[in-house]
């Protein structure tokens, strides 16, 4: 079964949508839920339930002024925002959403482009989104931005590590690099987060410190640096920023339930998995949700605590994991 | 290793919450009742036969200080009784942009002439609007706000304290 190309643009056109009104949700939810576990309410004045606030966030973002330092390196400057928000948008579109559809004669799959290698596709474009925050943080010539831009490089790319490590198992119990085929390869077997239970683990901690979301949020410790790199930013310039930092945390949570939680399939009920998006989405808001409660449970870690968790625990336990998989893929085999 | 079961122990923390009712006040919508010796916007007072207790003495505004108050006296004619005293206070005002609320006013006062009351609900789009004038401030005020019940409020452990 083959798709016309041009269905892709569509499709892109509605992923890309639905993506950012996820991320809209997303800052909601997690202002609403933050509220409940500190005894507040969280917005409950804009719109029902507080539901317009990431409206009135966008209008505020776009109507202020876009400040820049002057002694900002231009072109990188206003780039750097753009390539953040450009890659973390970009990686959503291997993640699939379902089986795949017959529309008017014409087969639509379920991602908007389905590559052999879209898990390399991904962290590809997570590397690239990284520049953005360090030229980001480098370009606006702030003493601020550039600690914030160092602590930032260093912390993703020592987490990067262990983080491509505790997908290797999936990859060799899954036998490829389509997202679409570990998808399939979970359907015929099991779901991956059983055997791979300390990938799992090893992924979402390293997926959280990826994302620099709290405990792991160091590159913008408030407390401790101004904002990180984007000090120098205001308006829609930082509201980019924070988009892509939100929509990263989107597109790890939809690895993460494709690589270990069977994707958009119901659990055991076949026939309600044409309603893919669905439990796609539903499991997408549980791990996202997840995020949320760990941010209002647990406190900052210290830098040198960070980087002796990402290297001296994560890295071998994400080592040893791969290579016992290894070892017992063969021995099946 | 009770790194574990004690990060553990931070999630239970939190969901908990989740299901308390959030101890919030919604405030337009529900105004807390204030201590009843709050301090808040001025009054001035009157015999109950209508004559003012201010004698125009100017002792608030030497001891405010914020130097807000404005008082300039006046005497007593028998055809122009205002005040039960020699004098009286001929310009009363008080600029509330500058007020601090420390009552000093209150204590200055030889007549309790002049209170600090109950309302704080006193914000203006002018700063003209927040110098408040004598007829203003012998009037009761525009926007009332509840006053907490004293037995309830007005004790070494206050209500609120053991009814969270």
């Amino acid at each position: 079964m083959h798709e016309p190309w041009w269905i892709t643009i569509p499709k892109a056109f509605l992923v890309i949508n639905v993506v950012m009104v996820f991320f809209a949700l997303t800052t909601w939810l997690e202002r609403k839920l933050l509220g409940r576990m500190q005894n507040r309410y969280g917005p409950n004045r804009a719109g029902p339930k507080g539901l317009l606030v990431p409206i009135a966030d966008l209008l505020k973002l776009i109507r202020k002024e876009a400040f820049a330092p002057s002694a900002a390196k231009q072109p990188l400057y206003i780039l750097a925002p753009v390539v953040s928000m450009f890659t973390a948008l970009a990686a959503f579109s291997v993640i699939p959403w379902g089986a795949g559809w017959t529309v008017g004669g014409y087969y639509v799959a379920g991602s908007v482009v389905n590559v052999p290698i879209s898990l390399i596709l991904i962290f590809a474009l997570g590397s690239i989104g990284i520049y953005g925050f360090i030229v980001g943080g480098w370009a606006s010539e702030s003493k601020y931005s550039l600690l914030g831009s160092m602590r930032t490089c260093a912390q993703l790319v020592s987490y990067e590590v262990s983080l491509a490590l505790a997908v290797l198992g999936v990859v060799m119990m899954g036998q490829s690099l389509s997202l679409q085929d570990i998808v399939d390869k979970q359907q015929a077997t099991m779901w991956f987060f059983i055997p791979q239970a300390v990938g799992l683990v090893v992924f979402m901690l390293g997926g959280i410190a990826e994302t620099s979301r709290p405990p792991f949020d160091l590159p913008e410790a408030d407390t401790e640096l101004v904002a990180g790199y984007h000090t120098e930013y205001s308006g829609m310039r930082w509201g980019l920023f924070q988009a892509a930092e939100y929509i990263n945390m989107l597109t790890l949570s939809g690895l993460c339930v494709t690589l270990f939680f069977d994707g958009y399939h119901f659990p055991w009920v076949h026939s309600l998995d044409k309603f893919g998006p669905v439990w796609f989405v539903l499991k997408l808001f549980t791990l996202v949700s997840l995020f949320i409660w760990l941010r209002a449970s647990q406190p900052r870690l210290r830098y040198d605590q960070l980087m002796r968790f990402g290297w001296k625990v994560l890295l071998p336990a994400a080592t040893v994991n791969a290579l016992v998989t290894a070892a017992l893929v063969v021995a099946v085999h | 290793m009770t790194v574990v079961p004690n990060t553990l122990k931070g999630f239970g923390v939190t969901l908990k919450q989740v299901f308390k009712k959030p101890i919030t006040q919604q405030y337009p919508e529900y105004k807390r009742p204030v201590y009843p010796r709050f301090r808040g916007r001025h009054r001035l007072h009157r015999f109950e036969n209508g004559l003012e207790k201010c004698v125009g003495c100017s002792l608030c505004a030497a001891a405010c200080p914020a130097d807000c108050i404005r008082v300039v006296p006046a005497e007593n004619t028998p055809d122009n009784r205002v005040s039960a005293g020699e004098r009286y206070a001929r310009i009363y005002e008080i600029n509330m942009s500058r007020c601090i609320f420390c009552g000093y006013c209150e204590l200055a006062c030889p007549f309790d002439a002049i209170t600090l009351g109950n309302d704080f609900e006193i914000s203006e789009y002018n700063r003209e609007d927040l110098i408040y004038t004598k007829d203003m401030l012998l009037a009761p005020p525009a926007k009332r706000v509840p006053v907490a019940d004293p037995d309830l409020y007005d004790t070494p452990i206050p209500y609120y304290k053991d009814h969270a």
